[in-house]
């Protein structure tokens, strides 16, 4: 190959650059590792986590069983080592399903166009907020301070040189939901967007409708954001919002200590022009065959470059895929039935401890823990190996003594139970 | 090819003048030049637009053209057929497919623009620059 | 002739949704261990939905058939040499698949304690070290989730610098040759764009920038080697130029796998860079996503990073939120683990001297490719190629054949296409990247299916126009779809009444 190239040695392929950018040694990295020591050095930084602990964990990443069949589907080479379906002839496979996916987002949300997915839900929220300022020609984001709150501190990163102010509304200190109160205050004829959540970053079930009035009633966007996808297998989807945001993590995504996920927006029709991310349409092919591409495309940053809807690239296709394979092997039925048993988890194990609020929560509940600090209470916990709740205080300094806790279908009852027993003591 | 009672801009749009109203369209050339037209954005009825400036966009599948206004004025009628059949400005843009209908606030603005002739040896240059 | 691929039965396979029959399940829950609780009491009879309409109802083996069937219509690295431009398409290894997938790793939570995620914390740690070492940069954030999300991360940092001196500064200076995304970045961090021109080597004009730097440049945006696949042999002249007026050097490092081990962009004046994981270090782009995009700073920018950071107590390993100039978080959490994870076994398979050859090897493959196609398309310049070359359709275009046509019939030669029409500086752009996985062998069925289609050109223009002819689909109707767009299923009954 070098007598064809014309060079005596690879190092002539580099001539041409000047000496002084070269660097003169060897990486400071250690030499190449076999399969099996590299499998070694990872299975001894997993056993260095939590192993084999219950967890009780949620806010935003939750513990799912994820059908064996996923990780079948998505280890395929042709799903796993293809690039953005931009040659269509031989994309299909991932077009198909990127408007399968599209499809059933629109089913799970009552949305009417949905894209092929965002990097996850925290940074679909800003993305939503700046689609509202397209829509409605204004600037200011009104914020409940039940979302997810750090959610709340990515849209901050994204505002603040957007010409985008943001505040935030309260919550009923009792029932642990919207202030609406609140929000009719703050409202004005400046706001593009109301970002609510639901259920809540306390796992309460928002009146979506109620503040879909207020937003409307002011000319101003509903954006409804979602961190527990599974919840919408049980909940009137969010009709009157005008955008959602959410999160697929509970779609058969593994933790993964936070990432990568998967974000989606979804909206109306007629606002499709204005969604950030790529899009699969359906079209035929020249001998008639139904076909599908990418489309709308002059939204995005290659084409558009400054003007760009965002500078958005990437989705997150094979996460969308794994939320796609999961949403199929669950189907209709399925997915009903997994969100009833978390349902009835969560409400088992709230049954037995103090909660901080009456409102109607699905599978996560925040509990007080009197007498005791939660950090105490979760040490404790951690000796019965078993990792407790999300101490509130550091996202809300009112909330001291009181910690957020989940239960999916995953949580075994002798598990539940001696929770509460802890708890109790 | 280019009509008479136009004038035209050499950002490739054109302007037919009826008493105080102007009729605005895109050239055949600049059709041609962008290929499928997939989509039309056109400001809404009551929009005041200054001549030179941005008055929308014109979309073909891998490429968005912005539109200059020709003339001065505001916006009275939109061509709303366009918004469902994008592709009528590749078959007429001389005329079904026309933009939008403007009530002229500085007629005598239109003198500044080409004569068909004129535009027709702008664009010859153009194509023979290619 | 084409060597690589004959035609073979592929399966038809409709959506989901129109295999769906009531009440069919391809999952087993298991029975419920406490009191089912009746979710209109505890939600509210207005709070709960009836059912999913629409929503799939098939049998595992219908799933599975289904997933597998829609597979076989796509191209993949695994099936061979894809050589788009830009992208870095090189082999995902499967140990890498493996090692994310290790239960203490991938199911830890992101909130559980520091105490139980040392492991998870450490993996990071090293990566961070690892990749600092690589870009020659003093310190890395992992969080950002791809490759434009770290652009948005690293110039909001310079803003945050030069804030913290004084003036933000208005404007950013980017090449005509650089990504799409870059100019986009600016937009969304506060930034106007000024474009700079070409030279008639692909390369950044010295005195035309040293004209535009002023003291409301905040930083230059730079790719290196820039999309033409070109070094910017001036690199420390740029840096110069814009360090002179306080302005700073930002570098999009998509093009990275030209230069680790070789050079590193800190020691040629560089300020800040994202890394693309799913580029140069081999995390699979999965179809689209998702991708990771670690940042890289120099000592000044390192206050103002994204938080929370990875911090050093004792032996232990923790999460510093103690960060009052930072910029704030990019996303929730601590960025895409799973990717971190997986790039860390690329780099200690290979060890440090392996990066290096890797590096050559790719470089090897572009110039090979470079050489032999050279004398049949034309080369629009003449400067030495790195790890991607760029051709144009100009000798084609004669024939009525342009770039994509040429794309669409190396698609019945066996191979995806390389980048087609970018850059935008070059008119009829053809983008070729290799990478280092390719083997001689496989390079020379490509060189030759280009030799081949450039024959065709000549000899019977028509069959290039038409392709593909062997793919189960043909030429996709794009305009229609952009015209009457139609992005998601409907039923029949549903879909036939909303065009009535």
């Amino acid at each position: 190959m070098l007598s064809a190239i014309g060079v005596k040695s690879l190092e002539d392929l580099f001539s041409h650059l000047p000496p002084e950018v070269r660097l003169g040694r060897p990486l400071d990295v250690a030499p190449g590792k076999s399969e099996y020591e590299i499998v070694d050095y990872f299975r001894a930084r997993g056993d260095e986590n939590a192993n084999g602990y219950a967890s009780f964990l949620g806010a935003g990443v939750y513990h799912h069983y994820r059908p064996v069949l996923v990780d079948t589907v998505v280890s395929r080479g042709e799903f796993l080592t293809s690039y953005t379906p931009y040659q269509a002839e031989i994309a299909q496979g991932t077009l198909t399903t990127i408007f399968e996916f599209q499809t059933m987002i629109c089913q799970l949300t009552g949305m009417e166009v949905a894209n092929a997915s965002m990097y996850d839900g925290s940074t679909a929220v800003p993305e939503a907020a700046m689609m509202a300022m397209r829509v409605t020609g204004r600037d200011r984001i009104l914020v409940s301070r039940t979302v997810h709150p750090e959610y709340r501190e990515v849209l901050a990163t994204y505002a603040q040189h957007q010409g985008m102010p943001v505040a935030e509304f309260g919550y009923q200190r009792d029932a642990g939901s919207l202030d609406m109160a609140d929000l009719e205050k703050q409202i004005d004829g400046e706001t593009a967007a109301v970002i609510i959540q639901s259920p809540n970053f306390f796992g309460i079930v928002e009146d979506v409708r109620r503040a879909a009035e207020i937003a409307h009633s002011h000319g101003a966007l509903l954006v409804v954001v979602f961190a527990e996808a599974v919840s919408l297998g049980l909940l009137e989807p969010p009709r009157d919002a005008d955008i959602v945001a959410g999160e697929l993590q509970s779609f058969a995504i593994s933790p993964s200590y936070g990432g990568p996920f998967a974000g989606i927006i979804a909206t109306k029709e007629k606002f499709m022009r204005q969604m950030p991310g790529r899009i699969v349409g359906e079209t035929k092919d020249s001998r008639g065959n139904r076909a599908f591409c990418l489309t709308l495309a002059t939204r995005e940053q290659h084409i558009r470059r400054e003007k760009a809807t965002s500078n958005i690239c990437t989705n997150q296709a094979l996460i969308a895929l794994m939320a796609t394979v999961f949403m199929t092997v669950y189907g209709k039925e399925g997915l009903r039935e997994l969100a009833e048993q978390n349902l009835s988890k969560a409400h088992y194990l709230a049954s037995q401890l103090p909660l901080r609020f009456s409102g109607p929560f699905f599978n996560e509940f925040v509990a007080t823990t009197n007498g005791r600090s939660p950090e105490q209470v979760n040490q404790a916990l951690l000796d019965q190996k078993i990792i407790g709740g999300l101490p509130l205080k550091r996202f809300y300094p009112e909330l001291d003594n009181s910690m957020l806790l989940c239960a999916t279908e995953t949580s075994k009852r002798e598990k539940l139970d001696a929770m509460a027993e802890v708890f109790g003591r | 090819m280019y009509p008479a009672n136009f004038r035209y801009t050499k950002e490739h749009e054109w302007v037919r003048v009826e008493g105080d109203t102007g009729v605005v369209g895109i050239t055949d050339h600049a059709q041609k030049e962008l290929g499928d037209i997939v989509y039309v954005d056109l400001p809404k009825v009551g929009t005041r637009i200054e001549q030179g400036k941005t008055l929308g966009s014109v979309e073909s599948v891998k490429a968005v053209s912005d539109i200059y206004a020709p003339v001065s004025g505001e916006i009275i009628e939109v061509n709303d057929a366009l918004a469902t059949a994008p592709e009528k400005l590749n078959e007429d843009p001389h005329g079904a497919a026309w933009l939008v209908k403007i009530k002229l606030s500085a007629p005598e603005e239109t003198k500044q623009l080409l004569s068909a002739g004129d535009y027709q040896s702008y664009v010859g240059a153009e194509e023979a620059g290619h | 002739m084409i060597r690589k691929v004959r035609q073979h039965i592929n399966q038809n396979e409709p959506l989901v949704f129109e295999n769906s029959s009531p009440g069919k399940r391809g999952y087993q829950l298991p029975p419920l261990d406490v009191p089912a609780v009746d979710a209109a009491s505890a939600l509210g009879a207005k709070n709960t939905r009836e059912q999913i309409e629409g929503f799939p109802e098939v049998s595992e083996v219908e799933a599975i058939r289904h997933f597998t069937r829609l597979s076989t219509h796509n191209y993949a690295i695994d099936l061979g040499l894809y050589p788009l431009g830009s992208c870095t398409m090189k082999y995902n290894p499967r140990v890498n698949e493996q090692v994310a997938r290790i239960d203490g790793l991938a199911w830890g939570h992101p909130y559980q304690p520091e105490s139980l995620s040392q492991g998870i914390l450490e993996v990071m740690g090293t990566l961070e070290r690892i990749l600092a070492e690589i870009t020659g940069m003093d310190a890395v954030t992992l969080q950002p989730a791809a490759g434009a999300h770290g652009e948005f991360t690293g110039i909001l940092l310079i803003r945050a610098l030069l804030e913290s001196r004084g003036n933000p500064r208005k404007k950013l200076l980017i090449p005509d040759s650089a990504h799409g995304t870059n100019p986009a970045t600016a937009i969304t961090a506060g930034y106007a764009v000024e474009n700079i021109k070409s030279n008639d080597r692909g390369m950044v004009d010295i005195e035309q920038l040293a004209r535009l730097v002023d003291e409301d440049v905040a930083a230059l945006m730079i790719t290196n080697p820039n999309t033409l696949g070109v070094f910017e042999e001036n690199i420390n002249r740029i840096a110069e130029i814009l360090h002179a007026k306080g302005a700073m050097v930002y570098m999009d490092g998509a093009n990275m796998n030209a230069l680790v081990g070789i050079a590193r962009p800190g020691d040629f004046g560089v300020d800040v860079m994202h890394l693309n994981l799913h580029k140069t270090f081999s995390t699979p782009h999965g179809g689209g996503g998702p991708g990771s995009g670690p940042v890289a700073v120099k000592k000044a920018l390192e206050p103002f990073l994204p938080t929370p950071r990875l911090a050093r107590a004792g032996d232990q390993w923790k999460w510093n939120y103690d960060l009052p100039q930072s910029i704030g978080r990019v996303r929730a959490f601590y960025g895409n683990i799973g990717m971190h994870i997986r790039a860390l076994a690329y780099i200690m398979a290979h060890g440090g001297a392996g990066l290096r050859n890797a590096t050559m090897d790719a470089v090897l493959n572009a110039n090979y490719i470079r050489t032999l196609v050279a004398p049949y398309y034309d080369l629009p310049l003449n400067a030495p190629s790195m790890h991607e070359c760029v051709f144009s359709d100009q000798r084609q275009a004669k024939r009525g054949v342009r770039t994509g046509d040429i794309a669409k019939r190396l698609i019945d030669y066996g191979f995806h296409p390389y980048t087609v029409s970018f850059p935008m500086i070059v008119h009829g752009a053809m983008m070729i990247e290799p990478t280092e996985t390719e083997s001689k062998a496989e390079l020379d069925l490509f060189v030759d299916a280009l030799i081949s289609i450039a024959k065709e050109v000549e000899d019977d223009p028509e069959l290039v126009l038409k392709a593909p002819h062997n793919t189960r689909t043909s030429r996709v109707d794009e305009v229609t779809a952009a015209r009457r767009p139609i992005v998601r299923w409907k039923p029949r009954s549903v879909a036939s009444q909303a065009a009535d």
